[in-house]
């Protein structure tokens, strides 16, 4: 059956769309319970005007933003909470400090002393201004206000936590109804809190703890990956699923998956790796297979720093297997280039077959290829005073590292093999 | 000329004491003179008089009548006066009793005892007119626009009556001797000055609406002339009491300011433009057409009235000056009402008008003018920022005009300089900029004051919305009635709900209660500190307190007061507070250290017939600043005599006089203090009953375990509510089939399960293996070394070995790193900035046993 590149146009889009965005409409696993409060709670406020707060907190990437937008998404469709509730969004990484914050706050809500994009008056103004409209309004008749609060544990950090405090106290007041819903992977989010900002957060907390089985994250895996049963190519669709359906009895599919399991539960590694294995689809190749699969997680999974080794060059390696011997010795001390030249000296003087004698200045020119890689780091930072022979450095390699590395290193020379396994073989 | 000593006025007495009291050594007098030095003007007020004194508003001046002038031992002058009311000063609740609409020309002769009759002599504005009328008479028609005020009903502070026909003949009897003498005699008037001071006021006048319709305008001035005399008046003692820079400024925006020696500044450019426009304007209308406008003013309805309000808003302070230059006219214009009646002969009536309008006018205005020349250079610079962007293109012509004309105007700028030495240096820093009107060298007279370049807003430019109204939208559909008991119940739950009473605390109530009321009625003013932990009803409390007065005064039982409130938190920064304090107390909206000055002027000076005010200071400790100003300050007015200021401080800890406050600062406070305690079980299940009331949505038992809970915890009210809230709602969820289930242990105990559990377990055991594993290997790592902080790669290690015990792959080292920087933005570890790889060192940041218990399980 000839696959058309429209069709796999389409699966590559429908299927990266899934994958990527977390705010479109992904479903969610695992946390219907957190859903259900969530939505119960801001049902609340928007059909009974009730002010609220709430803090969900989970590590990152447990889909924390996912249920957000997930319950505002349902939320927007019922039909009493229609054009009836004011969304106001913050992020802690962009509103830096309260006066941005308070900016960005009455932006979002089109109080009278915005024009255009600006926000006109001072701090000072646009907080009174602000919490005189707040304070204006009243359970039943004003609209409802949602804030949300995105690193939630950045704002603590404000000074004296001014705008958290006026949110929480304005949910704990007969004012306008709002509720304030922070999202934070912070554990101890909590004792971050202020005492009078903490007394008046109602200390709700929606926990997204990952907590799901190996089985009902193959589950997710083929979820994620079936095309659904409106997708055009009906044919194609059942074929493609079908394959999905297969590859979750695969050993080595299984085997994948569960690395990756125990590696990390979140969703979003899980759907990276699916994104690099659906990258691969073409019309040639129209299927996932488990070596996609395989191929995705190594390359997914890859250790950065030995990478870099790959890359380098013989004398480079003989360098850093000098100072894991130095690092062997001294259990870890610092050394300088001194050391670490007079160490591959004395390998090249048993070695000399092998190994062109390189002049010192050659090697000091490795030796820094080494640092600007970061393999190698000074410990304090280079002065004009001090000579570049004698920093001390750090080597930023484990022992495993290096061995791995020189496993997969192409056209080792036996030699430096040996002298890397133990300093003492040149004896 | 000396500026400074011409805007000063003299009091002086009119004629030989009448009378004099050996015993209490004091002199009477039948009449007093104030001079305006500056403009060598004098009225004269004689007992029996009506005056304008000035109250703690400048808008908003008292109206009394002159029973009695003396001087006493120690010099000073005092009169005593009989109050009138404007209806404002009515409490609102008392208003309605009249049943019938106020216009704002009347006034209430006033019985209530509270007031201190005797003043200050410098006190007293000006003089005014009040008519006694019959309950039923309307005041006429031609009088309605006229500054002048009628009295139809007394007050008493409860009631209002119909005037006695004795205080109705004394009344009406004083009215007829203020007609029959001319209360203004004038000498020498520099006829030049007439014709500047003439024309300054039209400029004015029509700078404030632009439009050409000049009339219109000094009608428009007229009607707010009670307000801006007063204003004046305010602003002009202000600067006489040395530093006040703003209200100096305020002054100088009516300048009439022409120097070369300006720079040429952007701002510069922009005032002289908008100089520009209005003299084109203004310049036009001939000397006679003039006179002629001033009859037509009688006839003209006060239609601008509004226009002139909306200015004010748009213009905040700066419109003083505006109104000022209007003010100068009421006189003239009361006069002239006077003489209507009198003076058949249209001609003659003109020139009545013509020349006491000059008189006054010639007299009154360069008093002001010199002073204000700088404000016009002054403005906010803000506002001056507004504008450079669209005045930049006209920069190049304006500055053509500019040095043109700027040599005709030297002589002003040495008086510029004069005004300057006086001046505080945060206002020299500021450019100073004059105006240079380039049409003005037409004019012969040097002196010619200019007006002051008003700032119209252009069109086409976004102006700051000043008159923004805060408001939130309101929502499209009503919002849900409770339906079950459970939501009933819920909401009644709800901190927010305001309790019908507040259980629990009435000891503390009734101690603040007393002591409020004390001061109260005592007139004085005082301080009293109230610490807590958060939760503990503190503001509720100062709240049901105030309520509870402001219903007594309502009975009748208290005098009135005003509240006001302020919270720390809701600060930006300390030197708010006054800024805010200001706004409530008198709508201004000022600066922060203006503000601070106004207030010190307000609690600090004898005011007459000021009402208590009641001011929260809730948070407190978030006013400390490093000099502690702001807290010395707000304890210093209490103290002060006058000042009629009762403090209420809230804070959270109990020492906090001692601990953050100065010395001078925490005997101010003095030792009036109050310690709320946490809630014990048994306050907590009564607040919780007494909140449910008679809805029946809770177990007994469950409220005593919530209770028993927090009261264990922190004694927190909010805490409690929050968790029987929750639990409300769990039940609620649980329970979808069977309408009345009731919220009983098991719902609270998963609602405090959920709200304290600690969350630290829950995550480790719900961590993926290698994550767990991690764990492990720290600990381990931990053991091994004997510290509680390893290296990454000390870990990496343990991990490893770990992972071939277990038979499972070993992780790369990226991988552990990746682990340990999830682990550590959840914060189970604290760790070091990650730029140091693979030696960044690990710590935990739960205890060993809360790892090992959690991890123990699986």
């Amino acid at each position: 059956m000839a696959v058309t590149q429209i069709c796999m146009t389409m699966v590559q889009k429908m299927l990266r769309e899934r994958l990527c965005h977390h705010r479109a409409m992904g479903k969610l696993f695992g946390i219907d319970q957190q859903y259900k409060h969530l939505l119960e709670l801001l049902k609340q406020t928007t059909v009974c005007g009730e002010s609220n707060s709430a803090l969900i907190i989970g590590p990152r990437g447990s889909g924390k933003t996912a249920l957000l937008n997930r319950v505002l998404k349902d939320l927007r469709e019922m039909k009493q909470v229609k054009e009836n509730l004011l969304e106001v969004h913050l992020n802690g990484l962009l509103q830096t400090n309260d006066k941005v914050a308070l900016k960005e706050i009455t932006r979002q809500l089109h109080l009278e002393n915005v024009v255009g994009d600006k926000v006109f008056g001072s701090f000072a103004e646009n907080l009174a201004f602000l919490l005189e409209a707040l304070r204006k309004g009243n359970r039943t008749s004003s609209c409802p206000v949602l804030f949300v609060l995105d690193e939630f544990d950045l704002f603590v950090h404000h000074k004296n936590q001014t705008l958290l405090y006026n949110l929480f106290d304005i949910s704990q007041s007969a004012q306008t109804p709002v509720t304030v819903i922070g999202l934070t992977c912070r554990q101890d989010i909590l004792e971050l809190l202020e005492k009078r900002v903490k007394s008046r957060f109602s200390h709700r907390r929606i926990y997204l703890m990952n907590s799901f089985a190996f089985k009902q994250y193959i589950r997710i895996f083929k979820e994620q990956l079936s095309l659904p049963a409106e997708f055009p190519d009906k044919a194609f669709a059942q074929k493609w699923n079908s394959n999905i359906q297969l590859l979750t009895e695969d050993k080595t599919v299984q085997d994948i998956l569960q690395n990756l399991f125990h590696y990390s539960k979140d969703l979003r590694s899980l759907n990276f790796l699916l994104m690099l294995a659906v990258s691969n689809v073409t019309v040639r190749h129209p299927l996932i297979t488990a070596s996609d699969l395989q191929e995705a997680s190594k390359q997914y999974r890859m250790d950065s720093k030995a990478n870099i080794v790959h890359g380098l060059s013989v004398l480079e390696i003989c360098l850093i297997i000098a100072m894991k011997h130095l690092n062997d010795v001294y259990e870890g001390e610092p050394f300088n280039f001194q050391m670490v030249y007079n160490e591959f000296q004395k390998f090249i003087q048993r070695k000399a077959h092998c190994m062109y004698n390189f002049e010192k200045p050659v090697v000091m020119k490795a030796f820094e290829h080494l640092l600007q890689l970061e393999l190698v780091k000074p410990i304090e930072r280079p002065s004009v005073r001090s000579q570049r022979e004698y920093l001390l450095m750090e080597l930023l390699l484990d022992n495993n590292q290096i061995m791995d590395a020189l496993q997969a290193y192409p056209n080792c020379p036996t030699d430096v093999k040996q002298w890397a396994a133990s300093s003492l073989s040149w004896l | 000329m000396d500026t400074r000593q011409q805007s000063k006025i003299i009091y002086s007495w009119y004629g030989k004491p009448t009378n004099s009291d050996r015993k209490l050594r004091t002199l009477q007098y039948k009449g007093i003179l104030i001079k305006s030095e500056r403009s060598r003007k004098e009225r004269c007020i004689q007992l029996g008089d009506f005056v304008l004194v000035e109250g703690e508003n400048a808008d908003q001046p008292f109206v009394a009548q002159l029973l009695d002038l003396y001087e006493d031992g120690a010099e000073q002058k005092h009169a005593v006066v009989q109050w009138f009311s404007h209806i404002s000063e009515i409490p609102k609740n008392k208003q309605k009793l009249l049943k019938r609409r106020i216009s704002s020309q009347e006034v209430f002769f006033d019985k209530v005892s509270g007031y201190d009759t005797d003043i200050a002599v410098e006190t007293i504005i000006d003089s005014v007119l009040v008519i006694p009328l019959r309950l039923k008479d309307e005041l006429p028609t031609r009088l309605k626009k006229e500054k002048i005020f009628c009295v139809k009903q007394s007050w008493d502070g409860k009631c209002f009556k119909a005037l006695s026909p004795h205080t109705f003949s004394k009344l009406n009897e004083a009215n007829r001797k203020e007609d029959g003498i001319p209360n203004s005699f004038n000498s020498f008037v520099p006829s030049d000055i007439i014709s500047s001071a003439k024309k300054e006021t039209k400029k004015a006048g029509s700078s404030a609406t632009k439009t050409k319709n000049v009339e219109m305008e000094i009608e428009s001035k007229h009607s707010a002339s009670k307000s801006s005399l007063s204003k004046k008046r305010h602003s002009l003692r202000v600067a006489n009491g040395i530093k006040n820079p703003t209200a100096r400024k305020k002054l100088e925006l009516n300048s009439p300011t022409r120097s070369p020696k300006s720079k040429l500044l952007e701002q510069e450019d922009i005032w002289a433009l908008l100089d520009d426009d209005c003299d084109s304007q203004l310049l036009k209308p001939t000397a006679i057409k003039r006179k002629v406008k001033f009859t037509e003013v009688l006839s003209s309805p006060p239609k601008i009235t509004c226009a002139n309000d909306k200015l004010k808003s748009v213009f905040g302070t700066a419109e003083d000056q505006e109104v000022l230059s209007g003010t100068l006219r009421l006189s003239p214009y009361r006069k002239l009402e006077d003489s209507n009646e009198k003076v058949r002969s249209l001609n003659m009536e003109v020139d009545a008008i013509v020349l006491t309008g000059h008189k006054e006018l010639g007299s009154q205005s360069p008093a002001v003018t010199p002073r204000s020349r700088r404000t016009c250079t002054q403005e906010t610079s803000t506002r001056i920022a507004e504008q450079i962007s669209l005045l930049n293109m006209l920069e190049s012509k304006e500055e053509e005009d500019f040095l043109s004309s700027s040599d005709g105007s030297y002589s002003s700028s040495s008086e510029e300089e004069d005004s300057d030495v006086s001046c505080t240096p945060e206002k020299k820093t500021k450019p100073s900029r004059m105006f240079s009107t380039p049409k003005s060298s037409r004019k012969p007279s040097v002196h010619t004051p200019a007006k002051t370049p008003r700032k119209t807003p252009l069109p086409g430019t976004p102006r700051t919305p000043r008159n923004a109204t805060p408001e939130i939208p309101r929502r499209s559909h009503a919002a849900q009635k409770p339906t079950s008991v459970l939501e009933e119940a819920r909401l009644r739950l709800h901190v927010s709900a305001v309790p019908e009473s507040l259980p629990c605390r009435e000891e503390e109530f009734q101690d603040i209660y007393n002591f409020v009321e004390s001061k109260l009625i005592d007139g004085t003013g005082g301080c009293m500190y109230i610490s807590g932990v958060p939760g503990t009803g503190k503001t509720a409390t100062v709240h049901e307190v105030i309520r509870c007065l402001q219903r007594a005064t309502e009975d009748d039982d208290l005098p009135s007061f005003q509240f006001i409130e302020i919270n720390g938190m809701k600060l930006t920064d300390p030197h708010q507070a006054y800024v805010q304090i200001l706004e409530l107390l008198t709508g201004q909206k000022v600066t922060a250290t203006h503000a601070a000055v106004l207030l010190a002027n307000l609690f600090c000076t004898p005011g007459p017939k000021r009402k208590t005010t009641v001011l929260v200071v809730d948070e407190l400790d978030l006013l400390w600043t490093r000099k502690q100003n702001v807290m010395y300050n707000l304890f210093d007015w209490p103290t002060q005599k006058h000042s009629k200021l009762i403090i209420l401080a809230i804070a959270n800890t109990m020492d906090l006089p001692e601990r953050i406050m100065m010395n001078r600062v925490s005997s101010r406070l003095g030792l009036t203090r109050m310690s709320f305690q946490p809630y014990t079980y048994k306050q907590l299940q009564q607040i919780i009953s007494s909140r449910l009331n008679s809805v029946k949505a809770f177990e007994e038992d469950a409220i005593q375990l919530v209770s028993r809970k927090v009261a264990a915890l922190s004694g927190d009210a909010r805490r409690c509510l929050d968790i029987c809230r929750r639990a409300a709602e769990i039940c609620e969820f649980s329970s979808q089939k069977s309408t009345d289930e009731i919220v009983r242990m098991t719902h609270i105990t998963q609602a405090i399960d959920e709200m304290f559990s600690s969350p630290y377990i829950q995550a480790i055991r719900n961590a993926s293996l290698h994550e767990q594993i991690f764990f492990k290997a720290i600990l381990a790592e931990f053991r091994r070394v004997g510290v509680e902080e390893a290296t990454v790669q000390q870990v990496y290690r343990q991990h490893i070995a770990l992972c071939r015990m277990e038979g499972m792959q070993s992780p790369t080292v990226s991988d552990i790193l990746a682990i340990c920087a999830r682990l550590g933005a959840c914060r189970l570890l604290l760790l070091e900035s990650s730029s140091k790889y693979l030696h960044m060192r690990v710590r935990l940041n739960i205890s060993q046993d809360d790892v090992m218990y959690a991890l123990k399980d699986d």
